[in-house]
């Protein structure tokens, strides 16, 4: 597992999501307005949605193309049996996001 | 600190469909971290359903089939079930009940829900010397009464019920199933009193003798015979009738006597208020059949249903607004293969009731309406019911009846949707966006999800554009066989924030909550609710105007960057271009605009305006800037344009001056937020051409130098011509007028709620009486605020170009390393 630093945390605005590309696969990383980030496949398993441009209520991300809703800690749809790809992402002392691949 | 000293001791009286459903409730609000729980409940078993005691004398059901709360479920949510114990003294200044053993249980706040026991009415020989029924003698009320029943019953030849109402028919349709000659004797001139006409009464009567009951009516029993057993009745008209064993049904009465004993008020019931309070002890309340609201008592499980959340809200703290305002009594039974549904009143009360009715005893069909200022105010059907899904939601929301009475009683030559559901094939789609056939909905209904909402989250039903959103609730309706459960949250102004639309905008407006995290974190307890934000974001700047404070995650994408999200992610870019109207500058910018970025589709839109589809979002704010045009809103929820017809200047029928209208209008309501788009439309004629009649605003010039102002119009995923709402003189009384009736139904129509559907709910009449007549007296401020929401209009596309944050528009984000 490889660690990436995607750059400060204040680039996502709170309560938003940003694409980063990371090698050769984009990751939709999110900031809750609580302070906790996320890391997602970038796309909707459903239709290929740019889940960044999502609604994002606590853990709960909303698909901006047909609604569909997720957990991001689990990657977990909130119906039908479909997922996401999740990743491991923190933000260190220097408010840097890092991520784990 | 002992963490479980700081809960209060919550005691419950009563484990019975009242008491335990409370105490759902309760847990279901995180009650279980404030309270420690105690349920006196006078029989040894846990709580099970009491309408299906006839399913189980009558052997379709077996005991254990109708416990909801079996015993385990106390043990798990750690509720002490004092089973088997009746509580029988109450001392208010030491806040103690009493079990009939004489032991005391403390208490912070106390439940009474001890329900209510059969009438039975003054019979010579009912008892014996020890006054104990007299054998052969039963009530129908419990378990217990069933087991009774059925052993008795073997062997027996007839049996007599008396009572003719709804739980004497049940308990004669179980009897029946043990072979015996079942006999109804009724007191009244009709079955059913509470729930049918004597027109209904005699019809249920016919049918119920063609299924071998014999129905005895206006027999008023004055003795039940026999020495040390049943062997008849007596009535007091001197006949008599013989009976090996008599069922008394004649109603029920409160069990209020340990609400009495302690000096709290009881008339019929225990008066509470509409926190389900007793009006004496703000830390004692009292709910189901033992509880008396303004004047009324209930004995279904709707009310009952209803009461315990307000109960449960307001004991936990919740939502200490919460009130209980009165039920409104509506039922769907089967009585002996026999369907019946009933609400309200079951006779005019007043000479302008309008009553419509219909009759054929020869095939048990009867159907009588009663209808008050155009909505339905009661309701017999009996043998034919298909319409008492739509009649009942009629009913209980109030909503205005069409004017052809016709069809509220058959359907008559409308398409497909009059198919039963019953009849309806499991793979007929029914939600046509997210392809959800009626199997797939029933299926959902039948794996626990019992109300609308949560089969539609399941199922994504309705989701897409919404307009099968009724059928799906039929649906559910009927699966459930009419028992939905309701989520509270289809009241709330949007799903995160347990409030009404009006009890919302009184909080924000008293506690000065400008953004959407500062209303979750006062008034959502914190908790952040995706799917609420948009709505928040629309209301909080409707109210605020200039003062609200934008949070762009509270968004939807669309409102994030000022254009419309497409399937791959790119964006389309829709200028302002009001009444259609453009000239040669405008559209060389737009030409080259749509070289310059490439654009793959230059389309008209469906509001006479131009479409650049394909848009990168990262081109967004260089696309607007070498436009230079105003944005056109083709992406928001919120005013749309005003499109129009050539009008009187080049038209030969024009009799106004359409164009110009359509102009001023989009300059009063550029950009207004709303509840759901508006899209408006103005004519220079009756015949219409731009469509003014179907819009959520139109106006449509008429002979004379007027306007016909229209509202609630549709022509998307439903199809509705407007209400005329009023005639205007001039433009600018159509300006006001049509702004008037824009801010009332913003501050009162749900999220996501068009006009065509506000209109219907309230009613055309009343929205008259309020724009037109100002009968409210708010005319005036409506007129403000509509004027500050036009003098805080900015054009989002202005400097975007140089965006608060320079990563808005970036669809990748640069990484380190």
């Amino acid at each position: 597992m490889n660690e990436f630093k995607l750059g400060p945390a204040n680039n996502i605005p709170p309560g938003e999501g940003r694409v980063y590309r990371v090698e050769d696969e984009k990751i939709a990383v999110f900031r809750t307005r609580g302070g906790e980030v996320y890391a997602v496949q970038a796309e909707c398993p459903h239709r290929g949605g740019p889940l960044a441009d999502g609604l994002l209520g606590g853990a709960t991300l909303i698909c901006p193309l047909h609604a569909w809703k997720f957990d991001l800690k689990t990657g977990q749809a909130l119906y039908g049996d479909c997922g996401l790809k999740t990743f491991s992402v923190s933000i260190d002392a220097s408010d840097q996001i890092i991520l784990f691949r | 600190m002992d963490a479980l000293a700081d809960k209060k001791k919550l005691v419950v009286i009563g484990n019975g469909m009242a008491g335990a459903r409370v105490v759902e409730e309760i847990l279901a609000r995180g009650g279980a971290e404030q309270f420690d729980i105690t349920m006196f409940g006078e029989e040894p078993t846990g709580n099970y359903n009491r309408i299906l005691l006839s399913n189980v004398l009558n052997g379709s059901y077996k005991e254990d089939e109708i416990f909801l709360n079996p015993l385990e479920w106390y043990q798990e949510h750690n509720i002490r079930l004092l089973a088997g114990k009746k509580a029988s003294g109450l001392l208010r200044r030491a806040k103690l009940v009493y079990g009939e053993d004489g032991q005391p249980e403390p208490y912070d706040k106390l439940i009474i829900a001890t329900g209510s026991h059969a009438f039975i009415p003054p019979m010579e020989g009912t008892t014996m010397i020890d006054g104990t029924l007299k054998p052969g003698v039963f009530v129908f009320r419990s378990l217990d009464d069933c087991r009774q029943i059925a052993s008795w019953a073997k062997g027996k030849h007839s049996a007599a019920v008396i009572g003719g109402g709804l739980l004497g028919l049940e308990a004669a349709r179980g009897l029946q199933n043990f072979g015996l000659d079942v006999h109804i004797v009724h007191i009244g001139g009709h079955l059913m009193p509470q729930q049918l006409d004597p027109g209904a009464g005699a019809i249920l009567k016919s049918s119920m003798e063609a299924l071998g009951i014999k129905v005895h009516l206006q027999k008023n029993t004055s003795q039940i015979i026999g020495p040390d057993r049943v062997l008849g009745l007596r009535f007091a008209d001197g006949g008599t009738l013989e009976c090996d064993m008599v069922i008394i049904s004649a109603g029920i009465k409160a069990n209020w006597e340990i609400a009495a004993g302690c000096g709290l008020t009881v008339e019929r019931g225990i008066v509470v208020d509409d926190q389900m309070r007793t009006p004496d002890d703000p830390d004692i309340y009292a709910v189901g059949e033992c509880a008396q609201h303004r004047g009324h008592m209930y004995g279904l499980v709707a009310p009952l249903w209803e009461q315990a959340k307000v109960l449960a809200d307001h004991v936990t703290g919740k939502n200490t607004q919460a009130a209980y305002h009165g039920s409104k009594v509506a039922t769907k039974l089967k009585v002996m293969g026999v369907e019946v549904a009933s609400m309200g009143i079951v006779e005019p009360q007043t000479p302008e009731d309008e009553v419509v009715q219909f009759s054929e005893p020869k095939r048990g069909t009867y159907k009588k309406l009663i209808i008050r200022d155009g909505r339905l105010v009661g309701g017999i059907l009996l043998g034919d019911i298909s319409k008492a899904a739509y009649l009942m939601q009629a009913f209980d929301r109030n909503t205005p009846l069409p004017e052809e009475r016709l069809h509220l009683l058959f359907d008559i030559g409308d398409p497909p949707k009059q198919v039963t559901f019953a009849e309806m094939s499991a793979n007929v789609q029914v939600c046509n966006c997210n392809g959800v056939s009626k199997g797939a909905i029933v299926a959902c209904v039948n794996a626990g999800k019992r109300s609308p909402k949560a089969v539609m989250d399941a199922t994504r039903a309705g989701m897409g554009c919404g307009s099968c959103k009724a059928m799906v609730a039929d649906i559910v309706g009927w699966a459930c066989g009419g028992e939905t459960e309701e989520d509270p949250s289809v009241h709330y102004y949007v799903p995160g924030v347990p409030l009404t639309k009006p009890e919302l905008i009184r909080a924000i407006l008293e506690r000065s909550l400008k953004s959407v995290s500062a209303v979750f974190d006062l008034l959502a307890g914190g908790k952040e609710d995706a799917a609420s934000k948009p709505g928040l974001a629309s209301l909080l700047k409707t109210l605020w105007k200039g003062e609200y404070e934008d949070e762009k995650d509270a968004r939807f994408i669309n409102e994030r960057v000022h254009a419309n999200i497409q399937k791959d992610g790119t964006f389309s870019v829709v200028p302002q271009m009001p009444g259609g109207v453009t000239n040669p500058a405008q559209l060389r910018r737009i030409a080259f605009v749509a070289e310059k970025y490439h654009v793959p589709l230059v389309k008209l839109t469906g509001g006479q305006r131009i479409d650049l589809l394909g848009i990168r979002k990262d081109d967004l704010p260089k696309v607007w800037h070498d436009l230079d045009m105003p944005s056109g809103y083709a992406y928001g929820k919120s005013y749309r344009t005003c499109k129009s017809c050539v009008g009187s200047d080049f038209c030969r029928f024009g009799l106004g001056d359409s164009i110009t209208l359509a102009l001023k209008i989009e300059q009063e309501f550029q950009g207004f937020d709303s509840p759901h788009k508006l899209k408006l439309a103005t004519a220079g004629c009756p015949r219409n051409c731009s469509e003014a009649m179907v819009k959520d605003v139109g106006a449509v010039a008429v002979e004379g130098g007027k306007w016909e102002i229209y509202i609630g119009g549709a022509a998307g995923s439903s199809i509705r011509k407007g209400d005329i709402l009023c005639y205007a003189d001039s433009h600018e009384e159509v300006l006001k007028l049509m702004g008037r009736f824009i801010q009332y139904y913003r501050e009162n129509a749900k999220y996501l709620e068009r006009t065509h559907g506000f209109v219907v709910r309230l009613g055309i009449e009343r929205i008259r009486a309020i724009v037109v007549e100002d009968s409210d007296g708010i005319a005036e401020r409506l007129d403000r605020e509509i004027a500050e929401s036009k003098a805080a209009y900015k054009d989002p596309w202005k400097d975007a170009w140089l965006p608060e944050n320079d990563k808005q528009f970036a669809s990748l984000l640069p990484i380190l390393q």
